[in-house]
């Protein structure tokens, strides 16, 4: 970027490679909705969506066409002001997450020192989206899905975090092309941090699901006890937002699980001299999250709800002790020169 | 011992792997689904469908009024009104509704028909667009008789045995 | 274009600043209790855009974590489910006003006085080119600031483990569950396998059974 840009110039540039991010991230959302159906249908031995479009590819579009021109119905005695900011503050963090996610070496917005904390930051601010929904909605069901929410999203976070803590000891960096540049090296797959922070893979992985509100954890959802839980009383364009924002947060978790743990755009046979298998390149990290956003609708389509007690046991007393053992014992792995970082 | 075994068990996520790897089969077996416009699941001749009455192949309606089907049925669903006929005095329907949102499809007014005129047909796709078409008249119940009577015809044959 | 950077910030500052300012006006100004912790909310993440101007961006994000992601929840959380009585909250507020006033004049003063003391000294810069501010920020705190560390966080502990101890009671009549026993169940502990023949014996068997 030379000086003679004016910053007219880099301004409308910040703004197509946000459209750039933004554009196709809704577009993935649409077809992960459909390969969701796709995936749960045939698991339960049916066809799912195949009428609309060439294997019912068109499906979701339909659906979003619908979403759009349904009626908004607002409660009697809803906060209205709140009642539609909620939508927006559960979508905006969902997006502006984005900013910091690489999806190539040097693909990425905005390539920031502190990466792994904005993430948190974004992450943490998605619950308000919930919580306000629910409690403007003046609906029971609704506030009792935003509570549930509420308490198990800020549960999961530490669990979330303490794993993440245990990547940068490891990583020696905030930033996620660093993080990831940290698992370079000659060993193929064994340089990526899932084998010596094995348990934390599991732990991040599982915390995403919960943070995400999905099943097996999707208690703040609830159909058969509380209905549809926060979004009950939403309908139309606004329902679409928390749509689109669970599902941009399900592919976020799948992009960060790969890049945290599995060597991100890094290909698992680096360094044996397999020709291009061996070198690095985003269809590796477009292939590991294909791997882990079908792992979602898998886990979905397999478990049943957890209850809202199991769920607090297992973040509070199963997670977190794992997760700060594991932190001391990354610790060593790093303080005693165990695990080779970079090249 | 046992417990420290089901400890590394659940730690090691065993059952939930068991559970991911069932539901990974049942991913690529063969799927159920009839995709229904195009592909019917096969149907028996005992398949109780939209009603018809029946006429003798002389053209003389069989249904002699004798009112067991309404009586027998356990919806009130049947209506019948009956008259000497005009023309040669003998007892026959001047009306015979059913009305289809009440009917249960159980088939028992066809069993009790001495005559075999009720019967019920293996049709399944019908609908009614307008309030009141739901009861189907004497002339309605007639017509389709007259239309399917071959299919009506050869199910009977096939389960004269049964019968 | 320095200068064009300048002005955005001085900007950026005043409308972070002024709505940092406004809403924590709105702290003690709403009326709904829910409305006055959003604003807190605000309030928090105003300021933490104020400390990413100053490039405080570790600082500014924890805030935003720690402070907006989960103690405001929490507040939150807490507050929707009260139902607070608005009218004698409010019934003071005459009355106490000097007094107020008074706490927030001596408040304003010692802050300016630290201000003035901390601009008198020489502006702290220890921050080295290259090291970036996170790094900088945990030399320090695992160096120089090591004991004060460990001492807060051990502080930090203790008001846990006394909050958890306080509140803590176990009820005699209460149904609790317990999931780690639900799910370690097997099913050997509360069925019974009981090998039956399927038929029943032949009718000679019986009576020659029901003879002896």
């Amino acid at each position: 970027m030379t000086p003679a840009h004016s910053d007219v110039f880099i301004f409308f540039l910040t703004l197509a490679k946000i459209l750039a991010i933004a554009v196709p991230l809704i577009i993935a959302v649409a077809l992960y909705v459909w390969w969701e159906r796709k995936v749960i249908g045939w698991m339960h031995v049916r066809m799912g969506p195949n009428k609309i479009g060439p294997f019912g590819l068109l499906q979701a579009f339909a659906d979003v066409v619908k979403l759009l021109i349904k009626e908004i119905v607002t409660p009697t005695n809803a906060n209205r002001f709140l009642y539609f900011a909620a939508p927006l503050l559960a979508v905006i963090p969902a997006l502006a997450v984005w900013a910091v996610v690489p999806f190539d070496h040097g693909v990425v917005l905005a390539d920031i020192n502190a990466g792994v904390l904005f993430l948190l930051a974004m992450t943490s601010l998605g619950v308000y989206g919930i919580i306000l929904a629910g409690w403007a909605s003046n609906s029971r069901y609704a506030m009792l899905g935003a509570m549930r929410s509420a308490a198990q999203v800020i549960s999961y976070e530490i669990a979330m975090g303490m794993a993440l803590v245990c990547v940068l000891i490891l990583a020696g960096s905030l930033n996620f092309s660093a993080i990831v540049a940290a698992q370079a090296g000659h060993k193929g797959l064994f340089d990526w941090f899932w084998l010596p922070l094995l348990p934390m893979f599991f732990v991040y992985f599982i915390s995403g699901v919960a943070e995400t509100n999905r099943l097996p954890f999707d208690v703040a959802e609830g159909e058969s006890e509380i209905v549809a839980g926060f979004h009950v009383e939403y309908s139309g364009s606004a329902f679409a937002l928390f749509f689109l924002a669970e599902y941009a947060n399900m592919i976020l978790v799948s992009f960060l699980a790969p890049i945290l743990f599995l060597g991100g755009w890094l290909s698992p046979f680096q360094g044996w001299h397999l020709g291009w298998l061996s070198q690095p390149g985003w269809w590796w990290l477009a292939v590991k999250v294909f791997v882990f956003a079908t792992a979602f609708l898998w886990i979905r389509a397999t478990f049943p709800r957890y209850r809202y007690d199991q769920i607090m046991r297992l973040g509070w007393k199963v997670f977190i002790p794992i997760a700060i053992v594991w932190i001391f014992v990354a610790g060593c792995l790093r303080y005693f020169g165990w695990v080779t970082t970079g090249h | 011992m046992k417990r420290i075994i089901a400890y590394l068990k659940s730690l090691l996520l065993l059952e939930l792997f068991a559970g991911l790897w069932l539901t990974l089969k049942y991913l690529f077996r063969p799927k159920y689904t009839m995709r229904y416009p195009m592909e019917h699941i096969p149907q028996s001749v005992r398949f109780r469908g939209l009603h018809a009455l029946r006429r003798y192949p002389n053209g003389e309606e069989r249904c002699i009024a004798c009112k067991l089907c309404e009586a027998v049925c356990p919806a009130l669903a049947i209506t019948i009104d009956s008259a000497p006929r005009p023309s040669d005095g003998q007892r026959r329907t001047t009306r015979y509704d059913i009305d289809l949102f009440k009917c249960i499809y159980c088939g028992f007014c066809e069993e009790s028909c001495p005559v075999d005129s009720i019967v019920e047909t293996n049709i399944y796709e019908y609908h009614f667009e307008r309030r009141g078409e739901n009861v189907v008249t004497k002339p309605q119940l007639l017509a389709i008789g007259d239309r399917y009577e071959k299919e009506i015809a050869a199910a009977r044959a096939q389960d004269a045995a049964y019968r | 274009m320095p200068m064009n950077h300048a002005i955005f910030q001085t900007v950026c500052f005043l409308v972070f600043a002024g709505a940092a300012a406004l809403s924590a006006l709105g702290v003690i100004g709403f009326k709904n209790t829910v409305h006055a912790v959003l604003s807190l909310v605000l309030t928090f993440f105003s300021a933490a855009c104020v400390w990413l101007l100053l490039q405080a961006e570790f600082l500014a994000l924890a805030l935003v974590v720690v402070y907006v992601g989960a103690v405001m929840v929490l507040f939150l959380f807490v507050v929707m489910m009260l139902d607070i009585e608005l009218e004698p909250l409010r019934e003071g507020f005459i009355r106490y006003l000097p007094v107020g006033i008074g706490a927030a004049v001596i408040m304003l003063f010692e802050m300016l006085g630290i201000i003035g003391v901390r601009a008198m000294n020489v502006p702290a810069g220890p921050n080295p080119a290259g090291a970036s501010n996170i790094e900088w920020l945990g030399q320090a705190l695992f160096t120089h600031f090591l004991l004060p560390f460990e001492i807060a966080a051990l502080i930090l502990t203790v008001g846990l483990v006394a909050a958890v101890v306080l509140a803590l009671r176990t009820r005699t009549f209460s149904r609790r569950q317990d999931p780690a026993r639900q799910s370690a169940v097997r099913a050997a502990t509360r069925l019974r396998m009981v090998k039956m023949p399927a038929v029943k014996p032949a009718p000679a068997a019986a009576e020659k059974e029901t003879a002896t």
